[in-house]
């Protein structure tokens, strides 16, 4: 019990040095640029030592749930050897975990704000909620599209770089014909579809797949999946600026 | 709102949040794979740790570090602090705000749980050969550069495609490089984009960009506003494959000092 505490203790000081520097940096703008006092210090360091300690369980229930989860679920798809269920669990993985996405939702609604703003929808209430909730499905099935190619390129074996500059010449192309207005929007959506949840649990069952299959790496094959997830959602937002 | 309200409201939230993945895992489970997935148990305690892990950090960022950097965000980018009048913004003043965006990136990727994930998963399978500190380094640093630049973005009221079609192209580049030197850190290099630009960074960034639209005159907030995270995303990448091609350049160079080449010789000669 009592060693198990100290290398509980002995997690967390790592968990601080991760934390350094943005306390230091946030630190000296405050004291030395902006030259003010800071305020409600006791508030800040509850806030710090709580950041610590949910910054190392998180770790520890990474290594412990959901990285074998990940693994676990990818060597019994590859063993069953069905492709239709492999690729329709990528497909619900994306899917759900972004339609629900709260940073999502704050940008939809921020998008639907801007597009009436610049007169591209109505201004009323309900054009911009089906304006926002048609962006957020869009994203949804973009991540959800770009996880099933994800995944498919893992079984075939595609180099990744040759369908990411694709995409990315893809993205570039329909910035010139999107709405001025949707292309920041578009750009960032890729950011911030691929929340601390699912990021493990998507880069577990890429690893655990590409390692299953005989002849792929997993350093190689493993990764790109979060690459795609974050890529699609450009493309989709853009087409969607578009036609919508 | 006091401290233990604000724990109970993103317990909640965190849960909701965290529920549809459950759900999918679960239903997959039962329906596709019908077999209880090995030490079950250890699984679920980590799914808790998960949870309240999340949640903890969470209200610790929202009680501590957002609010100060949210404001410090708006005061570095207040007209009065930059000294500047209306009509009157030249880009090279706005020196600390540049700093500010670098550091902020910096150290927000540093704490970013999601790239510490992909970190640790990259340190696992490279048997340790990929360092999970030094990989945060240096997709740190393209985050710095990104954030960095993208203020300079807003400041100077370029478009953004324009730094994104060049950041593309520099990408497209390395990579055709980086294919044939070390093609195995190529797809790694390509989801640090993706995680850099998750909890902790996004709403530190998001600040400052409205801040800086709203603040210089001629800046609209709700267009030049975003943008800021497609940079802090794309410049992750360009970094870790510039390390990549460096490692690989001096490699090939200790192995060129040690072993003397036959062409050298002749050209001596």
């Amino acid at each position: 019990m009592n060693s198990g505490f100290l290398s509980f203790l002995r997690l967390v000081l790592g968990s601080a040095r991760d934390l350094a520097p943005i306390v230091l940096v946030i630190g000296f703008f405050q004291i030395f640029v902006l030259q003010q006092p800071f305020p409600d210090l006791e508030r800040v360091a509850v806030g710090v030592v709580l950041v610590m300690v949910g910054l190392t369980l998180f770790v520890q229930g990474l290594e412990m749930g959901l990285f074998p989860i990940g693994e676990a679920m990818a060597h019994a798809f590859a063993r069953k050897g069905s492709l239709a269920w492999l690729l329709g669990f990528a497909f619900c993985l994306g899917f759900g975990t972004t339609a629900a996405e709260p940073a999502l939702i704050a940008v939809a609604a921020e998008a639907a704000r801007t597009m009436a703003e610049a007169g591209v929808i109505q201004p009323s209430g309900a054009a911009q909620a089906s304006y926002a909730l048609g962006l957020r499905l869009t994203v949804a099935l973009s991540v959800g599209a770009s996880l099933v190619l994800g995944v498919f390129r893992i079984l075939k074996g595609w180099p990744v770089h040759l369908l990411i500059i694709g995409g990315y010449v893809v993205v570039v192309i329909l910035t010139f014909f999107a709405p001025p207005e949707i292309i920041g929007i578009a750009y960032d959506s890729g950011g911030v579809t691929t929340s601390t949840v699912t990021v493990p649990l998507v880069a577990a069952l890429g690893v655990g797949l590409a390692s299953t299959i005989r002849g792929r790496s997993p350093l190689t094959d493993g990764f790109g999946l979060i690459a795609f997830a974050s890529m699609f959602p450009m493309i989709f937002v853009l087409i969607y600026g578009m036609v919508a | 709102m006091g401290l233990l309200g604000h724990l109970w409201h993103t317990t909640l939230a965190t849960m909701l949040d965290v529920a549809p993945i459950v759900a999918i895992l679960a239903f997959f489970q039962a329906v596709a794979i019908r077999r209880r997935p090995p030490n079950l148990r250890r699984i679920v305690v980590g799914f808790i740790y998960v949870l309240l892990g999340l949640t903890l950090f969470l209200v610790g960022l929202e009680e501590a570090l957002f609010p100060i950097g949210k404001i410090m965000a708006q005061q570095l980018t207040d007209p009065g602090f930059l000294g500047i009048g209306p009509g009157d913004a030249r880009w090279l003043e706005f020196g600390w705000v540049y700093a500010f965006a670098a550091s902020i990136g910096f150290s927000a990727a540093i704490a970013e749980p999601s790239l510490l994930a992909v970190a640790l998963k990259a340190n696992h399978i490279s048997g340790g050969t990929i360092s999970v500190w030094g990989l945060r380094v240096i997709v740190a640093a393209g985050a710095a550069a990104g954030v960095a630049l993208g203020t300079v973005r807003i400041v100077t009221g370029t478009p953004l495609y324009l730094y994104m079609i060049v950041g593309y192209a520099v990408l497209i580049l390395q990579t055709w490089r980086t294919t044939r030197v070390a093609g195995g850190l190529v797809p790694l290099a390509y989801d640090s984009g993706g995680v850099t630009t998750s909890t902790v960074t996004v709403p530190l960034v998001a600040a400052l960009g409205l801040g800086l639209a709203s603040a210089i005159p001629g800046r609209n907030p709700v267009i030049d506003g975003f943008g800021l995270i497609a940079s802090t995303a794309l410049f992750p990448m360009v970094s870790v494959l510039g390390y990549a091609e460096l490692a690989a350049w001096r490699a090939r160079r200790r192995k060129a000092a040690a072993v003397p080449e036959p062409d050298d010789e002749r050209s001596t000669a």
